[in-house]
């Protein structure tokens, strides 16, 4: 049983192990390639497991909990972990064509091997302080990431990054010092109890808003977001594709499990503030995004938007809502992702990502052109794609709880996200190029083109899959939502038969 | 001793404050070494403090008689301790790079991945 827990997490480090080993050599990317069909497999068994029996918990080195680490997965987990192997593998075949060689020999796969296993041990562990050593795994490999290959930009996005990231680390830090302190145990299971028993309720409230600024900033909500479009425009695509795709993800997940499993004493506090930082990040995000002129800071930007969605679906806190918010993060992280990839063939055949200084796209390039419609429209909610199922369940949940200011408000922020998207459709794909030259695919070498296109159609695929046949995705959201809603079944399978 | 730790986390704390509001990195990154330490001071003082008894077991026992020192702060704070180390490292690294390249610690100099402030107003 523990092994298919751990293995999504030790087949990513290994293979980092390995690929760091053979960074010199071209076998390097091969051998990140396989890793990531491996870690997909390792995941989709994981998958398989909880579908058979709802949650599953591992308690590492035999220690029970609450005393030593347990890795626990329900629908929730178990699905964060499959989509996360996904994006790690449609990186790692988009990077066989951007990523140089030299950047190569600097050790580039090894960092994102062991990025992907920070984020799966983030999504698979049960203890509060291990959830901050997986954080740390995820932050230092991605601080690496955004500034490898150099470059005065990308420093310069790195310190931003690094600086706010760091300060966010450690209110985390001293957040789970002082739950510790209150409750003696930092075990998240037996934590629901503790904190539910806890005399000082006043006190636990303090924490869980540190606990919401901690992950808050990494989720880049509202007033936190700042390091978010200073640094993802920088990096290799590859780079800002996963970052986009999983790592503010990461701070949504751990804001939907600390704030459905332990601090539910105070919904009335809490999860108002969040509607509110919910509905102000959609609408800043989108209104910034309406400023950019260039292809990934106007995604930089939207990131923050529909992460505003994701909150606001847990932050409404109905069953319906967070079964929202968890197809919109599932739905998020393949669009999005998607996206930057789609920026970065652009530049390739275009030569930038200032729309400015781009266009021809649509003549020169019609297969791009279709694979960019497919994630952009997803984005901005049209039906039949998965962004529309998305948006559907967020608004309706906004209308039964007769929150029509917030219904408006997610509509609105729709409406502006097409804006924004027929900007870029417009001023990529239909205007003449401003310098005259036509776009042409032919200028990068077909390996290079190829390695790049595959990621793209199969994430596209992947979004018209979910539009057009949503029902299963719908169901597994519902039962993952009915679990965080009532995380009995998760209690109990971590702490054993204890009452 | 719990006033006396409290007292000193809310100065380390000021300080760092006062640090990280700076425009020079590296009195930022002063700051957040502070902050980082009193973070560590806090999931100290949270686990209680026991004067003068460790928590060693005696031979031919299972367990540590009578109250012992908690254990478990100690080892949260030596994780993040190192994880801490490392990541300062890492970025005074990032920074002295950050420098050779840019030839500035001035955050407000350093703007080549945003569009420069208009400074004519």
């Amino acid at each position: 049983m523990s092994w298919v827990l751990v293995m999504p997490i030790a087949v990513p480090f290994l293979t980092a192990v390995v690929a760091y080993l053979a960074r010199n050599y071209p076998a390097g990317r091969w051998i990140s390639l396989a890793g990531s069909v491996l870690s997909l497999v390792a995941s989709a068994v994981l998958m398989a497991a909880v579908l058979d029996q709802g949650v599953i918990a591992a308690q590492m080195s035999n220690w029970n909990a609450p005393f030593g680490i347990t890795l626990v997965a329900d629908y929730l987990a178990a699905v964060m972990v499959v989509i996360t192997a996904i994006t790690g593998l449609a990186t790692a075949i988009y990077a066989l064509g951007e990523i140089p060689e030299e950047t190569e020999s600097l050790g580039f796969y090894a960092l994102f091997q062991t990025l992907i296993a920070g984020v799966t041990g983030a999504f698979l562990t049960g203890d509060l302080f291990n959830l901050y050593v997986w954080f740390e795994v995820m932050l230092i490999a991605s601080f690496s990431l955004l500034v490898i290959g150099g470059g005065k930009d990308r420093l310069d996005a790195g310190i931003k990054y690094v600086a706010l990231n760091l300060v966010s680390t450690l209110v985390f830090l001293s957040g789970i010092g002082l739950l510790y302190g209150v409750t003696g145990t930092l075990n998240m299971a037996d934590l629901r109890e503790a904190v539910a028993n806890a005399e000082n309720q006043g006190l636990i409230t303090v924490i869980a808003m540190m606990f919401m600024v901690g992950f808050g900033v990494k989720a880049a909500v509202f007033p936190l977001f700042f390091w978010l479009p200073a640094s993802y425009h920088t990096p290799y695509f590859a780079i800002s594709a996963i970052f986009a795709g999983l790592l503010t993800k990461v701070g949504v997940y751990a804001l939907m499990r600390m704030f459905t499993l332990v601090f539910v004493g105070d919904v009335g506090f809490t999860h108002e503030i969040l509607i509110w930082v919910s509905l102000l990040t959609m609408f800043t995000g989108v209104i910034g995004a309406a400023a950019q002129t260039d292809f990934r800071k106007i995604l930089s930007f939207h990131i923050i938007s529909q992460i505003g969605y994701m909150t606001l679906g847990l932050a409404l806190f109905t069953p319906l809502a967070l079964m929202g918010g968890v197809f919109y993060l599932v739905h998020h992280i393949i669009v999005k992702a998607n996206l930057f990839f789609v920026a970065g063939l652009a530049k390739q055949y275009a030569g930038d990502t200032d729309l400015n200084r781009i266009g021809g796209l649509y003549k020169s390039a019609p297969l791009l052109a279709v694979l960019f419609i497919i994630p952009a429209f997803s984005l901005a909610g049209f039906p039949p794609l998965s962004g529309f199922w998305a948006k559907y369940l967020i608004v309706k949940a906004a209308i039964e709880l007769d929150a029509w200011f917030v219904a408006f408000v997610s509509l609105l922020v729709g409406l502006l996200t097409i804006f924004s998207m027929t900007k870029i459709w417009g001023m990529a794909f239909w205007k003449p190029h401003p310098e005259g030259y036509d776009p042409t695919p032919d200028r990068a070498p077909p390996k290079v083109t190829r390695a790049m296109i595959v990621p793209i159609a199969g994430l596209a695929a992947m979004t018209i899959v979910i539009g057009f046949y949503p029902e299963p995705f719908v169901q597994f959201a519902q039962t993952a939502a009915t679990q965080l809603l009532d995380p009995s079944d998760y209690v109990t399978t971590v702490l054993g038969v204890q009452p | 001793m719990e006033a006396l730790t409290a007292i000193v986390i809310g100065v380390l704390t000021a300080a760092s404050v006062y640090l990280m509001l700076a425009r020079n990195f590296m009195r930022f990154l002063f700051g957040l070494v502070l902050l980082s330490n009193a973070v560590n001071l806090t999931i100290f003082a949270s686990g209680r403090m026991t004067k003068g008894a460790p928590a060693l077991v005696p031979y031919g026992e299972d367990a540590p008689l009578g109250v012992v020192g908690n254990a478990l702060p100690q080892a949260l704070v030596l994780t993040a301790i190192v994880i801490g180390f490392g990541l300062l490292a890492f970025t005074l690294a990032l920074a002295f790079e950050g420098y050779r390249r840019m030839n500035s610690v001035d955050t407000d100099e350093m703007r080549f991945a945003e569009p420069k402030e208009d400074t004519t107003k």
